[in-house]
């Protein structure tokens, strides 16, 4: 089978025809999706660095606080960053179906749910400071921990202000089904956040205490 | 079957020169550059970004040899030459490496894979912007702010800037901060551009263009990309500590509290050995471009190009500690690291053979971009070579942190990387511009170069053999070093006649350049389809393939790749 | 500028361009140079200048080529294995490079395009799985080899038993001096180490310890050993065993800060009993002559007592090198300068002069009182 290859000199456009034996898949993959997923993996990168650290400084404190001493663990403020997850993909669902009541309800819930998270993070540390005597800069527990959760909870506060922008426009009445592509891709952050924690917690208040 | 295949005109092919036709005044057409979000434009301001910071760290790599020529000499003072070594390795990696890589993915991964953009075009242009603001900002250093010795702030701890070094204790006012937020703002510009990059070759392919059947240089490109994900990230992750550690007081790398400077050390190397792969890497894609089309063969082995090249993207994350070999490791951890070395030597190796199969048997035709591709080839055997040695970590015991070193990764570097750059810019100039650059002003820019890097870097392996570390603004005499200094400085002179030969070059040509049509070099993959330069749109039909060389089988109707492969 | 269409071959004629359409030249012979004949032009004037020149240029430098520390004139146990490696190594690669680079030059004369070329395309080629097999299991095999040769010199060299009749020597690295101690000795210096040789079956090497004050430094004297870190928070070790007497030539080797370059170090190598001499010397107390009283005193009231130590004066700092037998060493400065009684007077009058950057701040000291002092330090032997 020859491919035919037509040509057309007096317009001058080229026209490269030929008989597709393969065709690549239909379905090509979302480039939100992708994109996204690139980024979760350098995320992910910099998070592991940021453990490796934690892990390999455990135990050489020349002085200072301890982490058994001072960490409580967060249970409610994990449980609301988790459910989050869930209720972001209920939103999610909604507005793949159409419905947009039930949407603004779950992504209002989803925000609420990652603010109290904020919140709680906050006051754990106004605590650790001011009754507990750490900083970041009292000893190596104290660097690696303000840093890890720290770097965890400034991708918490992006997530919140992009699903607060969201929320701005869902409000405004104008996201619509054909919307759901894109707030997926915001969500799959979100499910990144939220697994970063899993991890955080891990590492912090279990293995390290 | 018969015809020519042509693009004409297709109104609005934007040549460099027409734009001012078309639009009023000067200050226009600069906007329409500033403002742009086209793949090509981008591209070819970050292969200009990255030329005029090649002049400038290859200045200040004058300056370090004018200094180092002689014994005891009092040309620089050492905070300068401290300055500007530190500087001319930063440039070289981040300011001139990255953005050239990015640069030429950016102009050519859409066009070889027959998509009219990347998939997120803003994103592009915020990642360039992105990485000159960074660029300029580490430049600032040199005027702003105060130096221990008056002259400005440029960091000067080294491209690698070890801890505790960097330490608010021992590099005092803000040369290094500059050094973290100059390279940290250009890395998230080269994450950004990166996931751009594999999410257009993921989604934007053209119909009959499987992933086995994309060019080389897309899949190459695919790989430097996903490497540039996962290592870049390190290096933002220790920067960060460092930053923290110098402003907020914390300890990550704070000997005196029990933080640890072989941290930083793991943390930056498991960057900065990928690094130097993820520049490699489109080196060896442009050799697999080019080397074929001039040999008048498809490239040998294709499979095992790219898996071995994905070898090595999974091998070398697992070699960092090579450079480490000295900080007291123990003997299972030495050898470990001498083991993985040496395997992803392996991979690397073989992609030599591959395109001297492909050279092999076909019908070379020297131009100038085939010169620098032949002259890689030998450089790049050397610099394995001298890389295997340092990967036997007894040798590496006495060659590290000495000039050998230097040497070797000058002969990655600069022998290997700078003169695919070179090749491919002589290879895809036509296509950008839509005129060639002159064959004699290239071949005296290729000799005059190539005996110029030969007479300074061949020689510069002797001094490291004969006991002279790095980084150091002088030496004694009576070690034995003068002699070989001395010529390794003059090599330079050539290196710069050479350059600035390719710099009239380009200038002269985008004048008065031979115009080059479509496909002045007969080629077979699909930038050459379009017209030179490409209109804003790329292609006027997104092209349909069934091979990976698709103008081969328009050319040889009977006898088309897809029959084969 | 319009783009210039119709460049293309007919697609009629298999056939590679025309060359002046395409802008390419062919290689005119006799007026272009062949790769070969510019590869060849390479190597002979390499094997010239390294024949002639270096003989020169050792006469020029007036170098004594027994200092010279090249890694491939080991006077040392560990340094002779890691030679032994290296040489292993080369000649590996070496023949690697014969083969592959001649490989190379041969296709590219073999395969050049002729001038009378018919323009046909050549065979395309795609690959050949025996071929590909074959040049990928042999170079795994040179590499199985060479790990296993490096290995067992790893272990060689890392993990070698210290014997209980091994010297100890600690060395702290400093921005820019080295701090050498003999502990079980009581030896403190700085600087310069002595070592006795280690000749006939009774092996007397001797093992560093290496400690940082501050940064990270890397003790090499190339003749004697490979180079090994010294990092703050961390002790690590290495080990020497000279066979010969006299003098290695060394110096820090890991960027340390703006006097980097000038961290020399010496090691005196000497027979067993003048070291024993050496040792004893060192283990008195300070000269205290009485001529150079008014300059002891001036050394005991300035600030100089802050970071210097004198051993029998009030003089105890450990900022700076222990003066104590100061004129048993040949440089000041870490080798920013030769030792004597003018270069005393003159590194303190002003030591940025001779390592811009140095910690050691200028005395301003008047001129009588810098005689007096200059005078007192060079009765410190």
């Amino acid at each position: 089978m020859n491919a035919t290859t037509t040509l057309s000199v007096e317009t001058g456009r080229p026209a490269i025809r030929s008989l597709p034996i393969e065709v690549s898949a239909d379905r090509v993959p979302s480039k939100g999706v992708i994109g996204m997923t690139c980024l979760i993996i350098a995320e992910s990168a910099i998070f592991t660095i940021f453990v490796v650290a934690y892990l390999y400084y455990l135990g050489k404190d020349l002085s200072g606080p301890t982490p058994r001493q001072v960490l409580e663990l967060p249970i409610l403020n994990s449980i609301c960053l988790l459910s989050s997850s869930a209720t972001i993909t209920f939103a999610l669902r909604s507005l793949r179906n159409g419905n947009a009541k039930k949407f603004n309800f779950w992504w209002l819930v989803t925000i609420a749910l990652g603010a109290y998270f904020l919140l709680g993070t906050g006051r754990e540390w106004h605590h650790l400071i001011h009754d507990k005597g750490l900083t970041i800069q009292t000893n190596l527990f104290g660097t690696t921990f303000y840093s890890l959760v720290g770097l965890h909870a400034s991708h918490v506060i992006i997530g919140l202000l992009a699903l607060s922008i969201v929320m701005a426009f869902a409000i405004a009445g104008v996201v619509k089904r054909e919307h759901a592509e894109r707030v997926h891709v915001l969500g799959l952050y979100w499910h990144f956040v939220d697994v970063v924690w899993v991890v955080v917690f891990t590492v912090v208040y279990i293995i390290g205490r | 079957m018969n015809g020519t295949l042509t693009t004409g005109d297709i109104g609005g092919a934007t040549a460099l020169g027409s734009i001012a036709a078309t639009e009023k005044t000067v200050f226009d057409h600069i906007h329409s550059w500033l403002v742009t979000v086209d793949h090509k434009r981008l591209g070819l301001m970050y292969i200009i970004y990255a030329l005029v910071f090649f002049v400038v760290a290859g200045l200040e790599a004058t300056l370090i040899r004018i200094q180092l020529a002689a014994p005891n000499n009092h040309f620089l003072s050492p905070q300068v030459f401290n300055q500007l070594f530190t500087m001319h390795g930063t440039t070289m990696v981040f300011l001139v490496g990255m953005p050239m890589i990015f640069g030429f993915a950016n102009y050519l991964v859409p066009l070889m894979i027959g998509a009219r953009d990347l998939a997120f075009p803003r994103l592009n242009a915020f990642g360039f912007w992105l990485s000159v603001f960074g660029g300029l900002l580490l430049y600032f250093s040199f005027i702003g702010g105060e130096g221990m010795a008056g002259a400005g702030s440029a960091p000067d701890v080294g491209w690698f800037a070890y801890a505790p070094l960097t330490g608010k204790a021992f590099s005092k006012g803000h040369s290094t901060d500059y050094w973290i937020l100059g390279i940290m703002i250009g890395g998230f510009g080269s994450i950004s551009t990166a996931a751009n990059i594999i999410t257009t070759i993921f989604c934007m392919r053209c119909r009959g263009m499987t992933l086995a059947k994309m060019p080389l240089l897309a899949w190459l490109n695919l790989i430097m990309c996903g490497m540039v994900l996962i290592v870049v990230s390190p290096l933002t992750a220790a920067q960060i500590m460092l930053l923290l550690d110098r402003f907020v007081g914390s300890h990550f790398f704070d000997t005196q509290a029990g933080g640890s400077a072989t941290l930083w050390m793991h943390f930056f190397w498991i960057f900065g050995h990928p690094e130097v792969y993820v520049l490699m890497i489109p080196a060896f894609a442009f050799a697999s471009e080019i080397i074929p089309v001039f040999s008048r063969k498809a490239i040998f082995g294709y499979p095992v190009m790219v898996g071995a090249t994905l070898a090595i993207g999974f091998v070398s994350l697992s070699v960092w500690a090579h450079h480490m070999f000295t900080i007291g490791m123990t003997s299972t951890g030495n050898t470990f690291f001498a083991i993985s070395t040496m395997m992803v030597g392996i991979p690397t190796g073989i992609k030599i053979f591959n395109w001297l199969g492909t050279m092999w048997g076909g019908k070379l035709r020297f131009d100038t971009p085939m010169l620098f591709s032949t002259a890689f080839l030998f450089q790049f055997l050397i610099a394995g070579l001298t890389g295997i040695m340092l990967a036997a970590a007894p040798f590496n015991w006495q060659l590290n942190d000495s000039y050998f070193v230097i040497a070797h990764f000058h002969f990655v570097l600069v022998g290997a990387l700078i003169f695919m750059i070179f090749a491919a810019v002589y290879y895809w100039f036509p296509k950008a511009t839509g005129r060639l650059l002159s064959e004699r002003l290239g071949k005296w820019h290729f000799w005059l170069f190539l005996i110029g890097f030969h007479m300074t870097f061949d020689t510069m392996h002797i001094p490291g053999i004969l006991g002279m570390p790095r980084r150091i603004y002088t030496y004694e005499a009576g070690r034995g070093w003068g002699i070989w200094n001395l010529v390794c400085t003059i090599g330079v002179a050539f290196q710069i006649i050479g350059t600035l030969i390719f710099v009239i070059n380009i200038l002269l040509s985008l004048r008065k350049g031979r115009p080059a049509g479509n496909d002045p070099w007969d080629a077979w993959t699909l930038e050459w389809s379009t017209s030179s330069p490409p209109p804003e749109y790329n292609f006027a039909e997104v092209p349909t393939v069934k091979s990976r060389r698709p103008l081969w089988d328009i050319k040889h109707p009977s006898d088309p790749d897809w029959k084969y492969e | 500028m319009k783009s210039v269409p119709g460049t293309l071959p007919k697609l009629d004629l298999i056939s590679c361009p025309k060359s002046r359409e395409a802008g390419t030249t062919y290689s005119r012979t006799g007026a272009r140079l062949t790769r070969s004949v510019g590869r060849a032009s390479l190597l002979i004037y390499w094997l010239v200048s390294l024949i002639l020149v270096q003989q020169g240029a050792f006469a020029a430098e007036k170098t004594d080529s027994a200092l010279v520390p090249s890694i491939f004139a080991p006077e040392s146990a560990p340094a002779h294995d890691i030679s032994h490696l290296a040489g292993f190594v080369l000649v590996i690669t070496a023949a690697i490079f014969i083969v592959v680079a001649g490989l190379l030059v041969y296709a590219v004369v073999r395969f050049r395009r002729r001038a009378n070329d018919d323009e046909i395309e050549p065979a395309q080629v795609y690959g050949s799985g025996p071929v590909e097999t074959a040049w990928t299991t042999v170079p795994f095999l040179i590499v199985v080899v060479l790990t296993l040769t490096t290995a067992r010199v790893i272990q060689q060299v890392q993990d070698a038993r210290k014997p209980a009749a091994a010297l100890d020597v600690q060395v702290i690295g400093h921005q820019w001096w080295w701090e050498i101690r003999y502990p079980k000795l009581g030896i403190v210096t700085a600087n310069e180490l002595h070592v006795p040789v280690s000749q006939g079956r009774e092996r007397l090497p001797t093992f560093l310890d290496l400690r940082s004050a501050d940064v990270v430094h890397s003790f090499w004297v190339p003749r004697l050993a490979g180079k090994t870190d010294l990092i703050p928070n961390k002790v690590n070790s290495m080990w020497i065993e000279p066979e010969r007497t006299g003098l290695f030539l060394g110096q820090c080797a890991k960027y340390c800060g703006t006097q980097h370059a000038k961290m020399l170090l010496r090691v005196y190598v000497d027979t067993p009993e003048d070291f024993d001499r050496w040792v004893k010397e060192q283990k008195q107390l300070a000269e205290n002559d009485p001529a150079a009283a008014a300059g002891r005193l001036v050394f005991e009231r300035t600030a100089c007592i802050n970071c210097h130590a004198v051993n029998g004066t009030v003089g105890n700092g450990r900022f700076g090198p222990d003066l104590t037998h100061l004129m048993s060493r040949a440089t000041l400065g870490s080798g920013a300068l030769t030792n004597s009684l003018e270069g005393l007077r003159a590194w303190i009058k002003s030591p940025e002069q001779f390592k811009p950057g140095v910690l050691m701040p200028a005395m301003n000291l008047n001129d009588a009182d810098l005689d007096k002092l200059a005078a007192y330090l060079a009765t410190l032997k």
